[in-house]
């Protein structure tokens, strides 16, 4: 944990540890687990049921469709029997399917993608790499309408003590190069930015592409801060980034782009950074749909009742409750955190000191945010005190002297205001048609 | 479901920096002591059973007003306390109990409790219960006659109240850089001028209180009191007088910066300060009191949700969005 330095004149800038010793180019191999599960968004038209069911057989790189209509579809990175088809819900209330997979000792590969020949085009690479490691939404962003402009391939990591991206810039930077003239092509953008740290600049020296190094100070590298420091231009409040025409992208996910038309088979293993209790961090490549309880258990990582298990960095990871949670396409970082360490929040109200305003990156004013949303008026909180403009780093939880959730306020205030939103839109609707 | 392993599941961010109210209140306190101290060490006893009777008063209320709003108790975050501290340093050390249990009454509970405790009061709690003192025993705050009985070996007229009545010629009795050792009568914890800049500067450095309004409190108030002195140096002394005499020092350092009745933006800390600063030296030199620490600062205080309306341009806010 980062203490409060004990001279405090300054705004909290709070540094990335630096990717500093050899051995942490070291990655373990997490072997192939015995069950994988994943997470679906559950399709929206599911009226005749699911056509996928336990029992079914699956291969690895394989694309199932969930209904007759197509729409969302599982990319299997496992070859096995299918376990289990069950509900769950996530994070912001989403509704997801939940799929188990007993895993085969051996990999069968489909073949569907290597056929296809090894063409990059964008329908294909929509079809077969919705999902890339590094980047869970590539199709969503290749397919957006108005199409983007921009990519920002981001080698630095958006999170704390998160080392994922800095790795495979120092081990895969030929794969990386590769896979940007593939950007270019699938995405038909004019501008590729590459973020790099600065002492990682000379590795991008022979790549076609815009460099932008950047000082390790979070919250430098989240989206939205770096189309400002890049661009120069703001997104407006409560939009996309690709609303701008910026898309966004890991190093990892453009390296895995270069082995899938290079070698013809869809990536399926995700690189990790581990951290451990005393602070220390690992790195891991295990199956994408891996339980989290596996991959800790093969690099003898204990964990107990009451301690705390996050996917993500510390600052915007998600905590969970169990360890079956199996990693996802984008899952960076896996932290544990021993129950001594853990800093409760308080119930106490703001004191108005105004470290959470100085913190802000977006220039909120969170200290009075925080009264409305405290209070359940979250459209004034959006019309009055900026709600929309959050960039989510969570700073302003970070250093609130009352130990305030604030972040976890804001977040439920954006939940809430877009279920008003759309409340409000069905009503218009409605009446509209009367 | 025995011998389960359950996880503590929590929104993130799951770091935080360390800080906390309790620790703040204690830093505070203890930038304060010095002054504190020499008070003590100056007056004996009397000044002693004055700080202690004020802080006990002060975390009792604390205590009962919890109580008696069922709310949970928060003595333990140590704001009633600082409350009481700052209470006493301002009180001439003559003061008798019931005026410390009245004053840390109005401070705790009409100045903070019944808004619904730290954070929620509009003024500056300790400030509420000295401009009321003020108003409702004049004779409490007469520093001139509540410490007649006292010889300390310094000339023992409150600066402020010399020059007011006889002009810059009483300034001959002082020894202004004297003020910096204590010289001079005043509250029991307000007179030891480098003691009280060895604290500010401490809070300031550690980030406890925002240099922002010590010091634009301070440079308000010099340039103030230096057009005052260059229009007419017979009747207003110079600004060196006004930095080191009265409450200005407790005020920059350890009233003004009182979190909940101040400003959080950079240019409503920086008017906030400057305009309490002109005021105090207005009050002063041209106003009813002697002292306009206490009334510059409380008008401040409510003029600060309204400075802090300026504020910058969120990120990606569309001009007129409403």
């Amino acid at each position: 944990m980062i203490k409060k330095p004990f001279f405090a004149l300054a705004s909290p800038g709070v540094k990335y540890p630096i990717f500093e010793s050899r051995e942490m180019d070291a990655v373990t191999e997490i072997p192939l687990p015995k069950r994988a599960s994943f997470l679906v968004r559950k399709p929206q038209n599911s009226g005749n049921g699911l056509i996928i069911k336990g029992g079914d057989k699956v291969r690895t790189g394989q694309r199932l469709a969930l209904t007759a209509e197509g729409g969302e579809v599982l990319l299997s990175t496992v070859t096995g029997t299918i376990s289990a088809v069950s509900q769950h819900t996530g994070y912001l209330g989403e509704d997801f399917i939940s799929i188990s997979v007993d895993v085969a000792e051996e990999d069968r590969w489909d073949g569907e993608f290597e056929r296809a020949g090894k063409i990059a085009e964008v329908h294909r690479a929509a079809r077969f790499l919705a999902s890339l490691p590094g980047k869970a939404d590539f199709a969503a962003m290749i397919n957006y309408q108005p199409h983007i402009n921009t990519v920002i391939i981001n080698g630095i990591d958006q999170d704390f003590l998160v080392t994922t991206n800095q790795l495979i810039m120092k081990t895969r930077a030929a794969d990386l190069s590769e896979g940007i003239n593939y950007i270019k092509k699938i995405a038909g953008v004019e501008t590729v930015i590459l973020l790099l740290s600065p002492e990682m600049s000379a590795l991008a020296e022979d790549m076609d592409v815009a460099v932008k190094t950047m000082a390790l100070i979070y919250p430098n590298t989240l989206p939205k801060m770096l189309i400002k420091s890049t661009l120069g231009k703001e997104v407006p409040a409560g939009q996309a980034c690709e609303a701008s025409g910026v898309g966004f992208i890991n190093a990892e996910a453009v390296a895995a782009l270069a082995r899938a038309f290079g070698q013809g088979l869809i990536p399926v293993d995700k690189v990790l950074t581990v951290i451990k209790k005393d602070g220390s961090r690992v790195h891991a490549k295990a199956r994408i749909g891996t339980t989290v309880k596996d991959i800790l258990e093969a690099l003898k990582i204990e964990t107990d009742h009451g301690d705390r298990v996050v996917l993500g960095g510390p600052m915007t990871g998600q905590a969970l409750y169990s360890e079956d949670t199996p990693i996802a396409w984008d899952t960076d970082a896996i932290m544990v955190q021993d129950r001594e360490q853990i800093v409760k929040n308080s119930d106490s109200q703001c004191v108005h000191c105004g470290e959470c305003v100085r913190a802000c990156p977006a220039k909120i004013p969170v200290n009075m945010l925080v009264r409305l949303l405290e209070n359940g008026l979250y459209e004034e909180a959006v019309s009055e005190y900026d709600l929309l403009s959050c960039i989510e780093c969570g700073l302003c939880s970070y250093v609130c002297i009352a130990r305030i959730p604030v972040f976890h306020y804001i977040m439920l205030g954006k939940y809430e205001f877009a279920r008003i939103q759309s409340a409000e839109e069905a009503n218009a609707e409605s009446e509209a048609f009367h | 479901m025995l011998n389960q392993k359950l996880f503590i599941s929590s929104h993130a961010p799951f770091w935080h920096n360390g800080s906390s109210i309790t620790a703040k209140s204690y830093h505070i306190m203890l930038a304060a002591l010095p002054a504190v101290v020499m008070g003590i060490v100056q007056y004996g006893a009397p000044a002693l059973s004055v700080v202690a009777f004020s802080v006990a008063t002060a975390m009792m209320w604390e205590l009962l007003m919890n109580t008696a709003m069922k709310r949970p108790v928060t003595i333990g975050d140590g704001n009633a306390a600082l409350i009481g501290l700052l209470f006493a340093m301002l009180m001439p050390a003559s003061t008798p109990w019931w005026a410390v249990l009245v004053g840390t009454f109005v401070a705790v509970i009409v100045g903070k409790g019944i808004y619904g405790g730290m954070g929620c009061n509009p003024l500056n709690p300790t400030l509420v219960s000295i401009a009321i003192l003020t108003l409702s025993w004049k004779s409490l705050l007469d520093f001139d006659a509540t410490l007649v009985n006292y010889d300390l070996g310094f000339y023992m007229v409150y600066p402020l109240g010399a020059v007011r009545h006889f002009g810059t010629f009483a300034l001959t009795n002082y020894d202004i850089s004297g003020f910096l050792w204590a010289r001079q009568i005043g509250g029991l914890g307000s007179t030891f001028g480098l003691g009280l800049i060895i604290g500010g500067i401490y809070l300031i450095l550690r980030g406890t209180i925002r240099w922002e309004i010590s010091l634009s409190f301070l440079a308000g108030l010099f340039l103030t009191a230096l057009i005052f002195n260059v229009a007419n140096p017979e009747k207003y002394a110079n600004p060196f007088f006004h930095l080191l005499t009265g409450y200005t020092l407790m005020g920059a350092f350890f009233l003004a910066t009182e979190d909940s009745s101040s400003p959080v933006n950079f240019i409503p800390m920086l008017l906030y300060g400057v305009m309490a600063g002109i005021l105090t030296v207005l009050i002063r030199n041209i106003g009813a009191f002697l002292d306009g620490v206490v009334f510059a600062v409380l008008m401040m205080n409510i003029a600060s949700p309204l400075l802090d309306k300026i504020r910058p341009k969120a990120m990606g806010r569309r001009i007129g969005y409403a």
